[in-house]
């Protein structure tokens, strides 16, 4: 049926071209930059602080199953899970279990 | 050892890149990935249609508001738009990425191509990881991780599509929450340098309040205002500093 195959075309240019285009700019910017320049330290900050944006958007304003709990959970998970991080030494795993464990009873416990 | 390093082929650099399929980031995006596979099914696209995204698209939040977007029936140029703003931050993750794979012989429609598995998962392994890569094989290195994660999880997509319909609400808020915690660590912990750890906190802090007060360009202006404000105080202040007395530790 036309109407199916019509899906993929909007899949190849809403979604490969519209983001694909924006990874090409990205290398023929990031092919000019010089191992250590100060641009590319100011692209990686810049980089830096975009991903962290979306992180922790996701914690404060998570969709699905977690928007409907207490946001002040999340952000004490999330929160006690980092100063355990860095307090152990910097292990990723700690943080990932300390911060899952403190979700995972809130939510258990929360729930009417 | 480095010699010995230097000597293997880029086959086996590639076949090192592609082992990281069994390193924590990538399995913790792989069970993104199976949320996303019932996600999909769930806003009505089909299997064979959630496959090509992922492969396509990879990007998992563009895919997101894709999926989304199509199954409330949105404009075509509607779509385009959304997911184009979303995907502006590949930008600057592949310009910080290129300077660090490329060798002086790569040649720039490999680097186009090997973006397209550039992803943040795929950022934040690299980073981590290509300091220990000779220059030379680093590009067989990357496509070796990045072209296994992006395979890897197309096909996941395509066996947990209608395996599991839903998550029991614990397990889906749990399995969310995995990501960004380990976001959090692992890039705090590869941010050595006091510039990118002002970057990080500065991001944190603005990300979600911009939500609020300029929400659909909450995440642009807190990338490149974010980052150029932590830029700026670290040339300003701290790096100034730093030479004339020695740095603390850099946190």
């Amino acid at each position: 049926m036309a109407g199916e195959y019509w899906v993929y075309g909007v899949i190849l240019v809403a979604g490969w071209l519209a983001t694909d285009i924006w990874r090409w700019l990205g290398v023929l910017a990031g092919n000019r930059l010089d191992e250590n320049s100060e641009a590319l330290k100011w692209v990686r900050a810049v980089a830096t602080a975009l991903v962290m944006a979306v992180t922790a958007k996701l914690i404060v304003f998570p969709t699905g199953s977690l928007e409907a709990s207490p946001l002040w959970l999340r952000l004490c998970a999330a929160g006690i899970g980092f100063i355990v991080f860095l307090v152990s030494g910097q292990k990723v795993i700690v943080a990932v279990a300390t911060s899952l464990i403190l979700l995972a009873s809130g939510l258990y416990f929360l729930d009417p | 050892m480095l010699r010995e390093n230097e000597e293997l082929g880029p086959s086996r650099w590639f076949l090192r890149g592609a082992r990281g399929i069994f390193s924590l980031p990538a399995l913790i995006l792989m069970t993104s990935f199976v949320g996303f596979a019932a996600f999909a099914l769930e806003a009505g696209i089909s299997r064979g249609e959630a496959m090509f995204m992922t492969v396509m698209v990879w990007a998992l939040p563009a895919k997101m508001i894709l999926t989304g977007m199509l199954a409330s029936g949105a404009h075509v140029a509607a779509i385009a738009l959304a997911v184009s703003l979303s995907s502006i931050r590949m930008m600057p993750m592949v310009a910080s990425l290129v300077p660090e794979i490329r060798s002086a012989r790569t040649p720039v429609w490999l680097l186009l191509f090997l973006s397209h598995f550039i992803a943040i998962t795929a950022w934040v392994f690299t980073t981590q990881n290509i300091g220990k890569v000779p220059r030379q094989h680093r590009t067989a290195y990357f496509a070796g991780f990045g072209m296994t994660l992006t395979l890897t999880n197309t096909a996941l997509v395509g066996v947990c599509y209608g395996l599991v319909e839903t998550f029991p609400p614990l397990v889906a808020g749990v399995l969310f929450f995995l990501t960004p915690i380990y976001f959090f660590a692992s890039i705090w912990a590869t941010s050595r340098q006091p510039v990118l750890r002002l970057a990080f906190v500065i991001g944190v802090v603005t990300g979600p309040l911009l939500a609020l007060i300029v929400p659909g360009f909450d995440v642009l202006i807190a990338g490149i205002g974010g980052g150029t404000l932590a830029y700026l105080i670290d040339r300003f202040f701290v790096s100034r500093r730093g030479q004339t007395g020695q740095h603390g530790a850099a946190s």
